[in-house]
C-alpha cells in the first residue's frame, strides 16, 4: 500500500513540476513585462528598463531556457520564487493570501464532498422517486450555472433577506468588515458571516457534480450480487447499503475527486473574485493583467501543489477503501 | 419423474404468444432512438434548446429596438411594455442586447462542442491505436492539462486572442476542451485494436490513417456525439466566464458574458440587468446538457443511470 501511494505521489510530483515549468515558459513567451514601462511619460531609457527587467529575471532579451534555469536554481537553493513586478517577494505575497484561499477551498471541498456523496447515495436508493428527480434536476441546474452567476444570485438573495429582516444578517463583500472593533469572538463571527456565501457557492457547485457521479456509481453497485448476499446473511437493508454498497461506490469517486480538483480550483478563483476576496485567485488574475511572470508562476505552483495533495489524498482513500491495492 | 415435471406444459387452446417476431434483431440505431423517445429528460432538453435557438434567430423581429439603440427618454427603467427586459443606465434595450449576446454565445457553443469532439476523437484514436511513445506523450500532455486548470491557460493566452476577432476564441476553447474525452476514446480504441476486423484490415496492408478513419472512428462515433452535445454547454460556460472577467469577447461585440459583466454592478439594486441574461444562459446550458445526458443513457445503458 505504501509502495502504491509513493508511486502515485511521485507521478503527481513530476506532473506538478512539469506543469509549473511549462507555465513559466508559456508566460515568458506571451506576457510582455516591458510594456509596463514603455507606456510611462517620460519614457525610461532602454538601459533602465533592461536593468529593471534583469533585476526581476524577466528580461525578454535573455533566452527563456536561461531564465527558466535561473528561476529553478533560485527555487531549489534559496527557496525563493523571485520578485513580483512591485519588487516584493512572491513568497511573502502568497503567504499573505494563501490562508484566505485555503479557508474557502478546504471548507467548500469538504462540505461539497459530504453533501455530494449523501445526495448521490440518496438519489440512487430512491431512484425515479420524487426526491431523486428533484436532486437530479437541481444538480443539472447548478451545473448549468457559471460560478460567477451563482455567486451573484446568492448575493441578490442575501440582500433580499437582509432587507426583509431589517438587519445586516449576512454580509458578503470582502473577507471581513474593515475597522471592526471588538474582541476575538466579534472578529470570529464577522469572518464566519463573510465566509458563508462564498462557501455555499463553492459547495453547491462541487456537490452538484459529485452527486451525479456518486449516484451512477451507487446504481452500479446496488444491483451487484454481494448486496443480496449481505442481505441474505441477515444484515438490515441500511447496514448492507452502507457497509457494502457505499464503500464500494466510493472507490471510483476517489479517482473522480482527484481529476475534478483542478476544476474546483478554477471555480474557487472565480468565486473569490466575485466576492472580492484578496486570495490566490485574485493574485493570479492580477499577475496576468500586470504581465508579472514570477507571480503567475508562483500562483500556478501553489495550485499544482494543491492538486498534488488532493491527488495523493484521494489515492490514500482509494487504497483504504479497496483491499486489492493493499496486497 | 421430477425431471419430467419441470418441462413446461404447453397450454392447449390459449394461442402462443408471438415470440418468433421478437427474435428479429433490432438495429442499434433504432434501439437508441426508442430509448431516447421514452426519456422525458431528452424531450425537455430538445424542446428547450430548439426554443432558445428559434428565439435567438427570430426574437428581434417583434422588438422595436436594436441592440445599439439608446433610448434617452427611459434610462435605467425597469421592465415595461416598451422595453420588455428594461434598459441599462444609458438607455440600451436589455431584451435586444440579450438576444444578440445569446446569438454569439450559441454560435460559439454550437461550434466549439463538435470541434472539440473531433479533436478528442482523432487524438484519442491515434494514441490508442499507435500505442508506444505516441500514446505515452499524448497521455502525459493530457494529464498536464488536467493538473493546470484550463481557465488559467485561457486567461494567460487571452492577450493573443484579444487582438484577433472573436472567431479565434472558438479555436482557443476547442483547443482545450478535448482532454477528458480523448482519454475515454483512447481506452475504447485500445480494445478495438485487438478486434478481428481491425486486425484483418491491418494484415491486408491498409494504412494506419485509413484504418482510424474507416474502422476506429465510426465505432466510437456514439461517444463523440455525446461529447459534442455535452461540450456545447461546457463551451458556453467557459466563454461567459472568460467574457465576464474581460478576457473573452471584446467591446463592440456582445455576448451573454459581457452583458452579465455590465449588469453585475447593479445586480442587487436593478436586478433585471442581471437576472434576465443569467436566466437565459442557465436555461440554454441546462437544455444542452439534458440532451447530452439523455443521449449518454440511451447509448450506454450500463452507465447505470438508466437502469430500472
Amino acid at each position: 500500500m505504501i509502495g502504491f501511494i509513493v508511486k502515485r505521489f511521485i507521478n503527481y510530483a513530476i506532473l506538478s513540476a512539469i506543469a509549473t515549468l511549462s507555465a513559466y515558459v508559456l508566460a515568458s513567451m506571451i506576457l510582455n513585462p516591458a510594456g509596463r514601462y514603455l507606456g510611462r511619460n517620460p519614457r525610461p531609457s532602454d538601459a533602465t528598463i533592461n536593468t529593471i527587467l534583469d533585476g526581476l529575471g524577466v528580461n525578454p532579451n535573455t533566452p527563456v531556457i536561461e531564465r527558466l534555469w535561473n528561476w529553478a536554481v533560485n527555487l531549489v537553493t534559496q527557496g525563493s520564487l523571485g520578485e513580483t513586478i512591485h519588487n516584493t517577494s512572491v513568497i511573502s505575497e502568497m503567504a499573505a493570501r494563501a490562508g484566505t484561499s485555503l479557508r474557502l477551498l478546504i471548507l467548500g471541498t469538504i462540505i461539497a464532498a459530504v453533501f455530494g456523496v449523501i445526495l448521490g447515495v440518496w438519489g440512487a436508493v430512491r431512484q425515479y422517486k420524487f426526491s431523486d428527480q428533484a436532486i437530479s434536476y437541481g444538480s443539472f441546474a447548478i451545473l448549468a450555472t457559471p460560478s460567477f452567476v451563482l455567486g451573484i444570485l446568492l448575493m441578490i438573495a442575501a440582500t433580499a433577506l437582509n432587507g426583509f429582516l431589517g438587519v445586516q444578517l449576512i454580509s458578503f463583500t470582502g473577507e471581513y468588515t474593515a475597522g471592526l472593533d471588538g474582541g476575538l469572538w466579534v472578529h470570529f463571527w464577522d469572518r464566519a458571516a463573510h465566509l458563508l456565501l462564498p462557501t455555499i457557492s463553492l459547495a453547491l457547485m462541487g456537490a452538484a457534480g459529485y452527486s451525479r457521479y456518486q449516484r451512477s456509481a451507487m446504481l452500479d453497485v446496488l444491483s451487484a450480487d454481494y448486496i443480496r448476499t449481505a442481505r441474505s446473511k441477515g444484515r438490515t437493508r441500511g447496514s448492507a447499503l452502507v457497509r457494502h454498497g457505499v464503500r464500494v461506490a466510493l472507490i471510483p469517486m476517489s479517482t473522480y475527486f482527484a481529476y475534478s480538483f483542478a476544476t474546483v480550483l478554477a471555480g474557487a478563483a472565480v468565486t473569490e473574485l466575485v466576492f472580492s476576496w484578496h486570495g490566490m485567485g485574485e493574485f493570479l488574475f492580477q499577475a496576468i493583467q500586470q504581465s508579472d511572470i514570477n507571480a503567475f508562476t508562483g500562483a500556478v505552483l501553489f495550485n499544482a501543489i494543491l492538486v498534488l495533495i488532493a491527488g495523493t489524498l484521494s489515492d490514500v482513500v482509494y487504497a483504504a477503501l479497496d483491499p486489492r491495492v493493499r496486497v | 419423474m421430477s425431471m419430467l415435471e419441470e418441462i413446461p406444459v404447453s397450454n392447449n387452446g390459449v394461442p402462443e404468444p408471438e415470440i418468433a417476431q421478437a427474435s428479429k434483431p433490432v438495429s442499434r440505431m433504432r434501439l437508441v432512438l426508442s430509448r431516447l423517445r421514452s426519456t422525458p429528460r431528452f424531450w425537455v432538453g430538445v424542446i428547450g434548446l430548439g426554443a432558445v435557438i428559434l428565439w435567438a434567430a427570430f426574437g428581434l423581429i417583434p422588438n422595436q429596438w436594436n441592440y445599439t439603440d439608446l433610448d434617452v427618454y427611459s434610462m435605467g427603467s425597469s421592465p415595461n411594455s416598451v422595453h420588455w427586459f428594461g434598459t441599462s443606465d444609458i438607455g440600451e434595450d436589455i431584451y435586444a442586447q440579450t438576444i444578440v449576446g445569446l446569438r454569439k454565445s450559441l454560435v460559439i457553443g454550437l461550434l466549439v462542442g463538435p470541434i472539440a469532439a473531433i479533436i478528442a476523437g482523432i487524438v484519442g484514436a491515434v494514441a490508442g491505436y499507435l500505442g508506444g511513445w505516441w500514446d505515452r506523450t499524448i497521455i502525459w500532455f493530457i494529464d498536464l492539462l488536467l493538473v493546470l486548470p484550463s481557465l488559467f491557460l485561457f486567461i494567460l493566452l487571452s492577450p493573443i486572442f484579444k487582438s484577433l476577432s472573436w472567431v479565434a476564441l472558438i479555436f482557443l476553447l476547442a483547443g482545450f476542451g478535448w482532454m477528458i474525452m480523448a482519454r475515454v476514446i483512447r481506452a475504447q480504441t485500445m480494445s478495438l485494436r485487438e478486434r478481428d476486423f481491425i486486425k484483418a484490415a491491418r494484415f491486408m496492408g491498409v494504412d494506419t490513417w485509413t484504418i482510424i478513419r474507416r474502422h476506429v472512428l465510426p465505432n466510437v462515433s456514439s461517444l463523440l456525439i455525446i461529447d459534442a452535445t455535452l461540450g456545447v454547454g461546457g463551451a458556453i460556460l467557459s466563454e461567459t466566464t472568460l467574457s465576464f472577467f474581460g478576457f473573452g469577447i471584446q467591446a463592440p461585440d456582445v455576448s451573454l458574458g459581457t452583458l452579465l459583466a455590465s449588469g453585475q454592478g447593479a445586480a442587487v439594486t436593478r436586478p433585471w440587468l442581471f437576472i434576465f441574461p443569467a436566466a437565459i444562459l442557465v436555461f440554454t446550458v441546462l437544455s444542452a446538457s439534458l440532451v447530452g445526458d439523455a443521449l449518454r443513457d440511451a447509448v450506454d445503458p450500463t452507465s447505470g443511470v438508466n437502469r430500472d
